[in-house]
């Protein structure tokens, strides 16, 4: 599945997350993930926005999303020139025996054991969708039985930011009307 | 000064220059309509919310200035919702203005209480909840100026009954109010190299076509656009959304293309070496199956909405920007090209068209004592207004047989629902356009099916001293639903027989404080129709019976490619055969370059 990435930088006002959601289920693009949170300026959030290329015109995405009033700016991620990453808590059910084993995969894909009981561990991982793919399908044998994924978040690599025009378009806020 | 914030948004809208407002109050506007009555503001009171919707539609359609509609919360705002969507699809600048009810109750289900913002998130431009009075003046204009700049369409605001009830202050500053609108950019003027690449096309094209959207309407462009086809010697086909945009008696003129358009428009879309889309967004009804349309085509794209650009046809030159700043760049680079290569050499294509014109045209027979038929009435109504009327329709067979038939020669005379086919569309809209143009004739051309969604809108317009003129084309039929009925499911009628006996329109028009005709002979319809157009005391309903097996051709079927239009049963198998091939016959057929 080819993916695409879209950094969408929006206002930070009610009903935003409703607009660009709406958006996808109008137009019926298909959204792959969505993680929304704030910013370095808290009149602004950002979404990072995942949409299968397969299925979705990208181009006619990011035209759509740049279209609504409180999106500020849209910018698709360069696959290479960007670093994604993942959060995942993995709950694993496993036999007290084999648990030193399950320790190890832990281990080598660099999750940290947050929760344990007689029968239970959970994990978590903070890694690209790529590799936490490749976690997940190495616990598959000991029995995940839950699962939760924050879906991607990305940032392009070395100099270039987002905010560097972005923001510089958010008008500091009008003096209140008197 | 202290205001409510009720008086503030009534200050607000006539700071903003609004003139007229349509609506109906309920609880939860009802603060605004108090200092409504000691305000400049006319306002509109229409029997149903969704005429209110309608007539601002018409009203911007026949101005060019937004609409204005104000409705309670619930379904005052639901009762909105078909006429924001359809001002959506249609680019219609809108401002409507809903009662909420009080912002301690919302997420409650009190009483009246809908979440319109919610709602109408895909049939708006854009829209706001007010949670503060001191807002209201900068949501008011930042509403009308996203509604009528850009792509326009519809804003809503929704302001909450405590919120119209507090204070602020109104201050010297306080108008005009800053707008906080940080994501909201328009596009800067066209791309001069991607305008001088098109007039370079336009120079070499053999077989162009400008291909005419509403955009060339809203932006004004119509003086340009005949500047450019003039001097490029390109025809011109104007869409649903265009009509009047050129003059249909021009030698250039086309007439409209698509599914009901007129066989020459089609074809020459199909054959068209160069298409410069105008304002034009390639819907379905234009493109039919849109793999084969205009197989042969380069195609420049002139938009004001980046979106559409590429959305169902990738083009060759893309130009974003204002139409009308569009047409004369390419005019000018136009006539820097010609000035050193040469006229274009389009004449060949030109006698192929005008061919084309002479052998296919729209047709049908008004047998003298035969039954009436629409396309009668339309072209008398064309003749005695001398093609100067502001016409209304609504959606169905009687809008396509006014599109066709109408020889429309101004831009803003035709007022319609393109994109989203809302029946109920004309006699409010009608009203509207006609309290936009006080003192001209605005005739709306009406089905009995459309006309019976929203009929009630005649006793604002009797009580209002809008002397609207409409003309139901009564076939007793769903017509254009029964012609799919007849044509795609072998006559087997479902659900489409209206009746033509009730309601008595004649009874019902006086019921309303109109004058109401009837016409059921072809003879009668120029007195009929001298009759009602010189009736300006109060509105005219003339009940039509036409013919209830007249069809709308030539037709292209849904989703079937262009070049399968059906001419109907005015021509004989040998022209249907004919029309078909396509043969650029004629003598000029040789000099035609083939691709």
């Amino acid at each position: 599945m080819s993916t695409h990435t879209l950094s969408v930088l929006v206002e930070n006002k009610p009903g935003v997350l409703a607009h660009v959601a709406g958006l996808f289920s109008r137009r019926a693009f298909n959204i792959s993930s969505l993680a929304v949170g704030p910013t370095e300026d808290e009149r602004v959030s950002r979404m990072t926005i995942v949409v299968d290329g397969a299925s979705t015109p990208v181009e006619q995405v990011a035209k759509q999303l740049d279209k609504l009033v409180r999106v500020l700016k849209v910018v698709e991620l360069d696959d290479g020139a960007a670093v994604e990453r993942e959060l995942a808590l993995i709950k694993v059910r496993i036999d007290p025996a084999l648990r030193g084993e399950l320790l190890e995969v832990a281990t080598v894909f660099h999750t940290k054991v947050v929760d344990m009981s007689p029968e239970t561990v959970i994990l978590e991982a903070t890694s690209s969708p790529g590799k936490l793919d490749s976690l997940l399908a190495n616990l598959e044998p000991y029995g995940t039985c839950e699962l939760v994924r924050t879906g991607r978040i990305a940032m392009s690599r070395g100099n270039r930011t987002i905010t560097g025009r972005g923001l510089a378009t958010v008008a500091e806020p009008a003096a209140e009307a008197v | 000064m202290e205001l409510t914030g009720a008086q503030a948004l009534v200050r607000s809208l006539e700071q903003q220059g609004v003139d007229v407002v349509f609506g109906l109050p309920g609880g939860a506007i009802l603060p605004a309509y108090d200092p409504l009555r000691s305000s400049s503001l006319r306002h509109v009171l229409v029997r149903h919310e969704q005429g209110a919707g309608h007539a601002a539609e018409g009203y911007a359609w026949a101005t060019g200035r937004t609409g204005v509609c104000i409705a309670t919360s619930g379904p005052g705002a639901t009762n909105l919702v078909t006429a924001l969507a359809d001002a959506y699809m249609d680019s219609v600048p809108v401002v409507a203005i809903t009662g909420q009810v009080p912002s301690a109750l919302i997420g409650s289900d009190a009483f009246q209480e809908a979440d319109i913002t919610g709602i109408t998130l895909p049939v708006t431009k854009h829209n706001e909840l007010v949670t503060r009075a001191e807002r209201i003046p900068a949501a008011i204009a930042e509403a009308f100026h996203i509604a009528s700049t850009g792509r326009p369409g519809p804003v809503l605001v929704d302001v909450p009954k405590d919120v119209l009830q507090s204070t602020m202050t109104w201050g010297a500053g306080t108008w005009p109010p800053a707008m906080e609108l940080p994501g909201y950019r328009l596009s800067a003027g066209p791309d001069a190299a991607a305008v001088r690449e098109a007039a370079r096309m336009l120079r070499q094209a053999r077989r162009p076509v400008l291909y005419v959207g509403g955009g060339v309407i809203k932006a004004g462009a119509h003086a340009e656009l005949l500047a450019l086809a003039e001097l490029a010697q390109a025809p011109v086909t104007t869409t649903l959304m265009a009509r009047g945009a050129f003059p249909d008696p021009h030698p250039l003129a086309l007439g409209m293309p698509g599914m009901h358009g007129c066989y020459t428009a089609v074809a020459a879309l199909q054959e068209a070496d160069l298409l410069v889309a105008l304002g034009a967004r390639f819907d379905d009804r234009v493109t039919g199956r849109l793999a084969d349309f205009a197989p042969r085509a380069r195609v420049v794209h002139a938009d004001i909405d980046p979106a559409e650009i590429g959305k169902n046809r990738e083009p060759d030159v893309p130009i974003v920007g204002d139409v009308r700043a569009t047409l004369a760049g390419l005019a000018d680079s136009l006539a820097a090209v010609i000035a050193e290569d040469g006229p274009p050499d389009t004449g060949a294509w030109l006698r192929c068209v005008a061919d084309w014109k002479r052998r296919f045209p729209l047709r049908y027979t008004q047998e003298p004592g035969g039954p009436l038929k629409p396309q009668h009435v339309v072209e008398r109504l064309s003749a005695l207004t001398r093609g100067e009327a502001v016409v209304v329709a609504g959606v169905g067979q009687h809008q396509m047989h006014a599109a066709q038939h109408y020889s429309f020669t101004r831009p803003r005379s035709w007022v319609n629902s393109g994109g989203l086919g809302t029946m109920g569309f004309a006699v409010p809209a009608a009203m509207g356009a006609q309290v936009g143009r006080p003192g001209e004739l605005v005739v709306a051309i009406d089905g009995d099916g459309c006309f019976q969604m929203t009929a009630q809108e005649l006793a604002t317009c009797a009580i209002e001293h809008l002397p609207i003129k409409v003309l139901i084309f009564n076939n007793g039929f769903l017509g254009m639903v029964r012609q799919w009925q007849e044509l795609f499911y072998e006559e087997r009628y479902s659900e489409v027989e209206l009746g033509t006996a009730i309601p008595d329109y004649v009874k019902l028009a006086e019921a309303y404080g109109c004058l109401g005709l009837r016409c059921e002979r072809a003879d009668d319809v120029d007195a009929v129709l001298e009759k009602t157009l010189a009736n300006t005391d109060v509105p005219t309903v003339v009940d039509f019976r036409v013919h209830d097996r007249e069809g709308v051709f030539p037709m292209v079927p849904a989703g079937r490619p262009n070049d399968e239009i059906t001419l109907g049963p005015e021509f004989s198998p040998e022209e249907q055969r004919a029309a078909t091939a396509r043969e650029m016959h004629a003598a000029d057929s040789r000099e035609v370059p083939a691709r």
